[in-house]
């Protein structure tokens, strides 16, 4: 079965109010049910005014886009929300309840959801993310990557069916990178739409297959990150620099077809040890 | 010279029941470029505030130990102030270190507090704004500018004192990695051509790795690795991935592959393209069997 638009967004122009330049120059962009993306770009590129049209924070100027069907100039944030959870990059921009339950609550709340059957679903929300213990704690003395997980946690509890996650790598060590990672794997399996919007390129080298590059507020490019993210061309306009692997991959390529996704290291390793251990004499080295 | 000697040093916060910095032992060389790492909540930005006296001056708690400046300076001794021309901080986020009206200003502010004359103040300003390439930006606001460009405005203002020890805590974590290249470029460039010391806490190893002298890697208050970084990366692989260190990929991808005691382990995507190439050479001759 084909599966369906989640995102459409046509010909998307936007400035912001009194400002001269646009900041969306006529993005096109589909993304469909069940996708794991990235968008990428230096800051400015003009990521996040993107996502905030996916909920309808932003209204186009011109053009428009539609959520699960939805127009967004014809819905208000409150009925969007339902279908985009967006978590903002800074948590402490989101996070504002006394304990990190009702923190959690909140949006299920302003669903009217039953108290019980809301605590009931938080719960089980943010034992996935790992801080059941802290219930009752105050958010504010979570450290950064438990705030973060939380933010994710309060968005992830009414069950959107697209999440966007803008730069949630920032500030976050290797470890808490790699737990991010394994939930946002988890909450693709499912069926669920997923945009990381990030500069992070070896967080999406390896993790994530699909990328859409931005720049000075157009796409650029999109396809697989093995394309996308080792095209000197691209990577020099969006002024972003390749993974390492990629560079190494590039530096090879006349001896060595790299197969599969090679921006993952076990990929990678055994495209090169299958090189180095067959027989055949290479020219030139 | 040591520009910096930690001799037995913990801390720990009066807020906190736990101790943030347990018994941490550290000289630097002057003239040495120092990477400081490790998982969040490590205690490098505890270490990064006993060097520039924030802490025991501005933050309270338990302190033990000393920190020394140039053979001579008891930190715990001196007000922040008085350190200034000695210790310059840079901070992860620009925008909580520049509050002044343009830039030109805001490198000015340090120098009126250390009370020198106009004609020295212009002076330094002027040979700042050349030394870091932001002539251009000179009356701007900060606010105005990219978090790259702000980011050389705090190096700037910082350097203008002529500090004799650089420290900076995660000064890229929020910049796009070609502003994180750009600030770390002018760093070396800064450190060539003043002879500073410079201690930079960072999570970008890939980047840092092959500039730096030394890696020190910080794990539950303690030092828990110091070496330079092909020592590091050759010896302690599995121990940074453990405790959640990101190790550059073409470290792992190395280790991976060639057996660690016949070469050096390559920093950079070109180091290992030399590697696996002389690798290859090393197969054909032995018809197939790996290194």
């Amino acid at each position: 079965m084909p599966r369906r638009d989640v995102i459409e967004v046509r010909d998307l122009w936007y400035k912001y109010p009194e400002a001269k330049e646009w900041v969306l120059k006529g993005i096109n962009l589909t993304i469909k049910e069940g996708d794991l993306i990235a968008i990428m770009g230096e800051n400015g590129a003009g990521k996040t005014t993107l996502v905030k049209h996916f909920n309808g924070i932003l209204k186009p100027d011109k053009g428009y886009v539609k959520v699960c069907g939805l127009d967004t100039r014809e819905h208000t944030v409150a009925e969007l929300a339902k279908y985009v959870g967006l978590v903002f990059q800074n948590p402490d921009h989101q996070i504002f309840a006394s304990t990190v339950l009702e923190e959690t609550m909140f949006a299920l709340k302003n669903f009217g959801w039953d108290p019980e059957r809301a605590k009931r679903r938080a719960k089980e929300v943010l034992k996935e993310m790992g801080l059941l213990d802290y219930i009752n704690t105050s958010p504010f003395s979570l450290s950064g990557g438990e705030k973060k997980r939380l933010t994710i946690a309060s968005v992830l509890v009414y069950d959107p069916e697209i999440l966007v996650l803008d730069e949630p790598t920032v500030g976050q060590d290797y470890g808490q990178k790699r737990r991010l990672a394994e939930i946002i794997e988890r909450i693709n399996s499912l069926g669920k739409t997923v945009i990381v919007v990030t500069h992070d390129i070896e967080f999406v080298a390896e993790y994530i297959e699909h990328v859409i590059v931005m720049s000075r507020g157009t796409i650029i490019a999109e396809g697989e990150a093995t394309k996308v993210l080792c095209d000197d061309n691209i990577m020099k306009r969006a002024r972003l620099l390749p993974p390492q692997l990629g560079m190494v991959v590039k530096n090879l390529e006349d001896y060595i077809d790299f197969k599969g996704n090679f921006l993952r290291l076990p990929v990678f390793v055994e495209n090169l040890r299958r090189w180095l251990e067959n027989d055949e004499n290479v020219k030139g080295i | 010279m040591k520009a910096l000697k930690i001799k037995g040093l913990s801390f720990k916060y009066v807020t906190s029941s736990r101790w943030a910095l347990k018994n941490i032992n550290l000289e630097v060389d002057e003239g040495e470029f120092v990477l400081i790492t490790g998982p969040s909540g490590c205690g490098k930005t505890t270490l990064c505030r006993c060097i520039n006296g924030l802490i025991p001056h501005f933050y309270e708690g338990e302190y033990k130990g000393e920190v020394v400046l140039f053979e001579e300076i008891k930190v715990h001794e001196h007000e922040p102030y008085e350190l200034a021309d000695k210790v310059g901080m840079v901070f992860q986020d620009p925008e909580s270190q520049l509050f002044m009206t343009t830039v030109e200003r805001e490198i000015a502010f340090g120098l009126e507090n250390l009370g020198l004359d106009r004609e020295e103040m212009k002076n330094r300003v002027e040979w700042v704004l050349g030394l870091l390439g932001i002539e251009h930006l000179r009356d701007k606001a900060p606010y105005e500018l990219s978090g790259g460009e702000q980011q050389k405005v705090a190096i700037a203002a910082v350097i203008a004192m002529r500090p004799k020890i650089l420290v900076l805590d995660e000064p890229t974590a929020n910049l796009d990695p070609m502003s994180a290249l750009d600030v770390i470029n002018t760093l070396c460039r800064l450190r060539k051509e003043m002879r500073i010391t410079v201690v930079i806490v960072e999570h970008r190893l890939d980047m840092l790795a092959p500039l730096v002298d030394r890696i020190i890697v910080m794990d539950k208050g303690s030092i828990i690795i110091s070496g330079n970084p092909r020592e590091v990366f050759s010896k302690e692989v599995s121990r940074l991935e453990r405790i959640g260190v990101e190790v550059p990929k073409v470290c792992l991808a190395y280790k991976e592959l060639i057996n660690a005691t016949k070469s050096e382990v390559p920093l950079t995507p070109d180091e290992f393209v030399k590697v696996i190439l002389h690798a290859k050479k090393g197969c054909n001759r032995s018809k197939g069997s790996l290194v």
